[in-house]
């Protein structure tokens, strides 16, 4: 039900069949779900999508047994890539114990035949929500992102037909001025996550909700980066070694986040942190948000101040906050 | 698949398609998606048992993963036999187009004659995605240089990490100058996909080509 | 001690056993059937087969048992189920002017042809609990007596006679044959484009959440529109289902199904070139959805104010807002995603808000101290 995330698990591997032992029925459906008339469907965007990096591709996106914005698009991409040599993994947060990350991985795993891990080098498709994993990836992986809303310059304008213009005539000016008017109240630009991107000169992209440390891992990727959104039926993508900028100004360069700390578990002191408090006495601890990162630095014999034991968590003195 | 196909043609005897329509698709579909993501890198598909003339295995493979109803299909002269309309029509049941300017796929199966490349859709500023895949069969395909007398492109762009050369035999020579014009209206623009054999590589339009 | 909240396959299958009992609820309570909710829960059947756009009695009392009567749920449920099944064909257009009439009311005529009927309805109810249902006692409901005369089949429509005049204006089908487009556009297979035609806007209405459509259908009459609407007729009633399979050629009939057809008789237009006429909205549902239907006729011709050459100032003529907001299981799926984990996101916030303020701290001090 819950386990400490002290607690290393260990790298699982599992092949399930359709068919046998199958209470849901799910061999009453195609494989991976969706018919073949939707899948190549699907294909086709997704080749145009390459054919013009972070251009969105409208697709005639259907209902999934999820609900939507839990994921659908990146699923329908998915159900469109996947054979049964794939080796999956699935990860929400950067973690693959979280319940949306499970419950997908579940359903590709009974509709799909595929394997599925929670290593990142074993995979050649990761699902992801919110996060690119910290290992860096290679040729020939395939990293699915899902994404809540795939125009970058929704907040500005929420009309799909003016949108649509902008990115036509590369006009783009006024995602600029809004990154100025940070500047100018703040002293920063105070884009977190969702930090818009430049992809191949031309189009300007969401990354997702990543947090803008990710976002310095999307150019030059050797990995193929696919985007789906299903609520929004819009597809795009990133080829591999593809030039992918964030945005920002001379005076003011892009920065990913830093922190004073290093992971509590694994020590490690460049990858994302999450920050978990521990009492209601200010007492907190900072964790990679990478699980499968941590876990394999600690299965090579590195530690953090607080170890491998979450029971040694509880007794951690309150510490400062990130910077 | 539909057997909505005109008459004359007894569908016993049409050439079958994949031996498996869900995973030989898949497993085609990933040497396309390989080929869109690694720009100008030979893929190989896999054999197909009976496919007709003069069709060969990677645009037989192309078609049957990607072609159907909605996809209006152009065949160029050679391409365009009772035979093969047939099939497809029988395999993907994607409607042919009369004009290469209606299509979303283009099939062209002697390159010495085909139409220039402006003459196929291009998409829209609004709508870019909506432009036509060429696929053009050539002589030869090989990646690196010194392959004999091929045309040697040197190609740059997204998908591909720095330069990479392909030698093709048998492009128009006209081919370097409208491909240079197809880039220029980036992001509209045809794609093209180069088959011989089993073998396909992808050219989408934001590749710079030289030579 | 802290724990994580972390979940993980045996947490979801354990909810899944806890969600199985609360539905059932106390197991010494009868089991409720589908043939129960389908009878006696008729309209809640009706409003998701809408909504869900798939006609099926059967599934859609599933559905809603399944959900434990959250009709939302259950559209999400058919809908779901809706998309796995094969499209065998596409029917002929419905033709409402043949309808077996059960219920039809005109607001435009105090009488007309076929005559009012008023049929099964809440409207003149009084809303008085009706506490004799709660003794379950099961008496059998009031014997009916016979009507005078058999309801007029084929019944006419207020629109063919308003047509007839020409003070109507007549009704363009969607595509245009000649083209080579005969088929109307298709939602479940291709995503909303803009501006969007007719058809591709009553399909998303007809799917549209009912609330949503009345809150809006609403907001015209009270100023924000101008439709001027006028109830043309409402008719509730069966008809038959036609399709026309290719090797036959002509078209047989494969069923019948209940609809609630909606028009609305609207603000007149015209210009020097053309004389006045009134203006159509449209309002059709699967089943016995009055409200829905209504509310639909009014958003439909709100929104045809771009091709009527009136300004569009409220929100029921924007297309982009009433057309990507109408659909409840889009809107139910992302309001509700955020439950899902976005403390990778909150930690980048975090972050920043620690810093912007350790930032006006300093300049602070600095201030201070100059």
């Amino acid at each position: 039900m819950t386990s400490g995330i002290g607690a290393a698990e260990p790298m699982q591997t599992t092949r399930a069949a359709i068919g046998d032992s199958d209470p849901d029925g799910a061999d009453r459906y195609n494989y991976a779900y969706l018919d073949e008339q939707t899948k190549r469907m699907i294909r086709r965007c997704l080749l145009k999508a390459l054919a013009v990096p972070g251009y969105q591709v409208p697709f005639g996106s259907r209902e999934m047994p999820l609900p939507y914005g839990w994921g659908t698009g990146g699923i329908q991409v998915t159900a469109s890539i996947i054979g049964p040599d794939d080796v999956l993994k699935v990860i929400d947060q950067g973690a693959d114990d979280t319940t949306n990350a499970v419950s997908i991985r579940r359903f590709f795993a009974r509709v799909a035949a595929v394997e599925t891990t929670e290593a990142t080098a074993e995979a050649t498709v990761i699902q992801t929500r919110h996060r690119i994993p910290e290992q860096p990836l290679r040729e020939g992986q395939i990293l699915v992102y899902q994404v809540p809303q795939p125009e970058p310059l929704r907040k500005l304008e929420p009309r799909e037909g003016e949108t649509r213009k902008m990115h036509a005539y590369a006009e783009y000016g006024l995602m600029h001025v809004r990154l100025y008017e940070d500047i100018a109240r703040f002293g920063r630009i105070a884009t977190t996550y969702s930090y818009p991107v430049m992809v191949n000169g031309r189009h300007v992209m969401s990354p997702t909700p990543i947090p803008k440390f990710d976002n310095p891992k999307m150019g030059g990727n050797p990995a193929v980066q696919l985007f789906g959104a299903g609520r929004e039926k819009r597809i795009y993508a990133v080829p591999p070694y593809t030039d992918v900028r964030s945005l920002d100004f001379e005076d003011h360069p892009f920065a990913i986040q830093r922190w004073d700390e290093c992971c509590a578990l694994c020590g490690a002191g460049d990858s994302y942190l999450d920050e978990v408090i521990l009492d209601d006495r200010g007492g907190r601890m900072f964790v990679c948000s990478d699980t499968d990162h941590c876990g394999t630095r600690r299965a090579r014999g590195h530690t953090g101040r607080l170890g491998a034991d979450a029971a040694t968590a509880a007794a951690a003195k309150p510490r400062g906050a990130a910077r | 698949m539909t057997a909505a196909f005109e008459t004359g043609f007894d569908t016993s005897r049409l050439a079958t398609g994949f031996a498996d329509p869900v995973l030989d698709a898949q497993a085609a579909f990933r040497r396309l998606l390989a080929a869109f993501s690694y720009v100008g890198r030979i893929q190989e598909v896999a054999e197909i048992a009976e496919i007709p003339a003069p069709l060969n295995a990677a645009t037989a493979s192309f078609c049957l993963t990607l072609a159907d109803l909605e996809t209006p299909l152009w065949l160029d002269g050679a391409a365009g036999r009772p035979a093969v309309a047939a099939w497809l029509r029988f395999h993907c049941g994607a409607p042919l187009a009369d004009a290469p300017e209606g299509a979303a796929f283009a099939v062209v199966a002697d390159p010495a004659a085909m139409p220039r490349l402006d003459r196929f859709a291009p998409g829209t500023d609004q709508y870019p995605d909506r432009s036509c895949t060429v696929v053009i069969q050539v002589e030869a395909l090989s990646q690196g240089q010194g392959q004999g007398q091929g045309q040697t492109l040197r190609l740059q762009g997204p998908g591909i990490d720095g330069t990479l050369d392909l030698v093709v035999t048998g492009l128009p020579p006209w081919f370097a100058e409208t491909w240079a014009l197809n880039h220029a209206i980036y992001p509209m623009g045809v794609d093209l996909v180069l088959t011989c054999g089993r073998k396909l590589v992808a050219l989408p339009r934001g590749t710079r080509i030289e030579g | 001690m802290y724990v994580a909240v972390k979940g993980g396959e045996k947490a979801i299958l354990n909810s899944h056993k806890l969600l199985a009992e609360e539905r059932r609820g106390d197991p010494s309570v009868p089991e409720v059937s589908l043939r129960q909710i389908d009878q006696q829960l008729g309209l809640a059947v009706d409003r998701v087969m809408t909504e869900g756009s798939l006609y099926d009695r059967g599934l859609v009392a599933l559905a809603i048992k399944q959900a434990r009567g959250d009709l939302v749920e259950a559209v999400f449920l058919l809908r779901a189920y809706r998309t796995t099944l094969p499209r065998l064909a596409v029917s002929e257009p419905i033709d409402t002017a043949a309808m077996a009439v059960r219920r039809r009311v005109s607001a435009t005529y105090k009488d007309l042809p076929g005559g009012q009927v008023l049929g099964p309805t809440y409207d003149y109810t009084h809303r008085l609990l009706d506490f004799a249902l709660a003794a379950e006692t099961d008496a059998p409901p009031e014997a009916l007596e016979p009507a005078e005369e058999p309801v007029a089949h084929p019944m006419l429509r207020v629109c063919d006679v308003l047509g007839g005049e020409d003070l109507l204006e007549p009704e363009t089908p969607a595509g245009d044959p000649a083209s080579g487009e005969p088929e109307p556009f298709d939602l479940t297979r291709e995503p909303l484009s803009f501006p969007a035609g007719r058809d591709q806007r009553l399909q998303n209405l007809a799917r549209g959440d009912e609330g949503f459509l009345l809150a809006l259908g609403y907001s015209t009459q009270r100023g924000f529109g101008g439709n001027h609407p006028f109830a043309g007729e409402i008719r509730l009633g069966e008809v038959s289902v036609e399709i026309v399979p290719e090797e036959l050629g002509f078209a047989i009939d494969i069923g019948e199904i209940t609809v609630t057809e909606c028009q609305m008789v609207n603000q007149f237009a015209g210009s020097a070139s053309r004389p006045a006429q009134f203006t159509r909205g449209y309002g059709l549902t699967f089943g016995h959805c009055e409200r829905k239907a209504m509310a639909m006729a009014l958003v439909d011709r709100a929104l045809r104010c771009r091709e009527l050459d009136e300004t569009a100032r409220y929100p029921a003529q924007d297309e982009e807002f009433v057309l990507y907001h109408s659909d409840n299981v889009e809107a139910s799926g992302f309001v509700q995603h955020l439950k899902l984990p976005h403390y990778v996101d909150f930690q980048a916030e975090l972050e920043l808000v620690r810093r912007l303020r350790a930032d006006h701290g300093d300049a602070r001090r600095k201030e201070a101290a100059e």
